[in-house]
């Protein structure tokens, strides 16, 4: 075994909705520098898991923990954990009354207390990873979905997490602009960032992913190395949901 | 004919007393609108934790103040007010058309803060800004945008009802109107100008408001 640092640990992690109980004794490791894809169909709990990662769902049974530590959601700040952890939404999320400049910024200054200088300064440098410098003023209502999910992906990185959390970060966009925010993605995880992916697109996931899990019904079926289980699958769940989506 | 001349003399006349009324009526409006977004901001706060005996407790206000008159308000607050401390005439008005514009304000506030998309807070939280920094950075600029139109209304109906601050002997407009007329033994000619001096304020503030709303709709 690699002896690389473990960023997230879940332990038999479970979570219900009233009666409907949509995570079932999640295990998942996620080690530094590694890309996490979760695939799954809809319903299976993707985005459950994903959010309780953060917090913005709180599990009900189980263990999250966070460079070592068991982050307890009732003594922990989360604040502080979520400052550590990334999020990509479907649906960007930017916030519509500030430029690109002042969503890349918002969070270091307010939240981190960055110099509003030294913020810009940083947040440049990220708008130029993603390619949309010459955008630094515009309202996102002007963008396109592809430039506004990847202004979100630098405003996640504005304030250097540790991991970043994708949500279907192309499932909302027009199929010519998936590839802008898939590129910088690849870009982001050669860089050596850790990800954890949820996504429909299984090119990225076969070509970026380090490990691939694939989820039904709130459980784990299979997981491994990407390249295996696209062309072996061991679990005849999974050979169908590939066999729909590949 | 004579009398539209006599209207027309009145007007002129007694220029510089309804100018100092309307000055009085929107001191009292304009401050009273002001705290009452206090109010409402409050109120609303709380309205939207969700939690039962806050939400009960602004239930309970929004449905004293939609279920009773204004003009009882105001002489319950300003009777209540004035034998319990020593505060002018003019504050205890204008806390009473407060606490009754509060009302409305709580229930326009908390619909355009339930109104942003959820995923605002949800990005704010994962970005570490925690629950009330992202209310008041992210959520509240956008709900208080969506909100101009009706606070324009709100502010307009307040304005109007500042009139029954004559009613506790508050010389603004529509007092000063009353007191003329009957000074005068001609109520109508009086109750004309005012009426003249509110629609023109009113015409005033609806332009004012359209236009603060068109350049919010440009600048998105
Ligand atoms: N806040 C919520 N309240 C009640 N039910 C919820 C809530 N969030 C999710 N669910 C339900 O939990 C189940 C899992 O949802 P989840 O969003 O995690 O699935 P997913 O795998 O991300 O699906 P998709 O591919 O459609 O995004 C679904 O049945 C969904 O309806
Ligand atoms: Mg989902």
């Amino acid at each position: 075994m690699d002896n690389k640092k473990e960023i997230i640990k879940v332990v038999k992690l479970n979570k219900s909705f009233g009666n409907l109980h949509v995570l079932k004794d999640i295990d998942m490791t996620v080690k530094e520098s590694e890309v996490v894809v979760l695939i799954g169909a809809s319903g299976s709990g993707k985005s459950t898991l994903l959010r309780c990662m953060n917090f913005l769902e709180i599990k009900d049974e189980g263990d999250i923990i966070f460079d070592g530590n068991k982050i307890d959601p009732k003594t922990h700040n989360l604040n502080k954990v979520r400052e550590r952890v990334g999020m990509v939404f479907q649906h960007f999320n930017l916030f519509p009354h500030k430029t690109v400049l002042e969503n890349v910024i918002e969070a270091p200054v307010k939240v981190k207390k960055i110099q509003k200088s030294q913020a810009v300064e940083e947040a440049m440098e990220l708008l130029n990873k993603v390619g949309l410098v010459d955008k630094r003023d515009e309202y996102p209502s002007k963008l396109s979905g592809g430039q506004k999910q990847r202004v979100a992906i630098a405003r996640s990185l504005a304030m250097k997490p540790d991991v970043m959390l994708f949500d279907e970060p192309t499932s909302a966009l027009d199929p010519e602009l998936v590839g802008e925010v898939l590129i910088t993605m690849k870009q982001l995880a050669s860089e050596g960032m850790t990800m954890v992916v949820v996504t429909h697109e299984m090119g990225f996931a076969r070509e970026v992913g380090d490990e691939l899990i694939y989820m039904h019904d709130g459980k784990i079926v299979e997981r491994g190395n990407p390249k295996d289980i696209f062309s072996n699958p061991k679990m005849d769940r999974t050979r169908e949901f590939l066999s729909k989506v590949l | 004919m004579s009398s539209l001349l006599h209207f027309f003399d009145v007007l002129i006349g007694t220029f510089d007393l309804f100018i100092k009324a309307l000055v009085l009526t929107l001191e009292i409006s304009i401050l009273a609108f002001v705290i009452g977004l206090a109010f409402g901001l409050f109120f609303a706060f709380l309205k939207v934790t969700k939690i039962k005996p806050l939400v009960m407790i602004v239930d309970f206000y929004v449905w004293i103040v939609r279920g009773t008159p204004l003009v009882v308000q105001i002489f319950i607050l300003f009777y209540g007010l004035t034998s319990l401390i020593l505060i002018p005439n003019f504050l205890a008005v204008t806390l009473a058309l407060a606490f009754h514009l509060g009302a409305y304000l709580t229930e326009i506030i908390r619909g355009a803060i339930e109104s942003i998309d959820k995923g605002q807070m949800e990005a704010g939280k994962s970005l570490g800004m925690g629950h009330w920094l992202t209310m008041r950075r992210i959520i509240l600029p956008q709900a208080f945008r969506r909100a101009i139109p009706s606070f324009g209304n709100q502010f307009i109906i307040g304005l109007k009802d500042s009139s029954l601050a004559s009613f506790i002997g508050m010389q603004e407009l529509f007092g000063v109107a009353k007191l003329e007329g009957s000074v005068h033994f001609d109520f109508m000619t009086y109750l004309l100008v005012v009426g003249v001096y509110y629609l023109l304020i009113v015409y005033i503030f609806t332009k004012l408001v359209n236009r603060i709303e068109w350049r919010l709709a440009v600048s998105d």
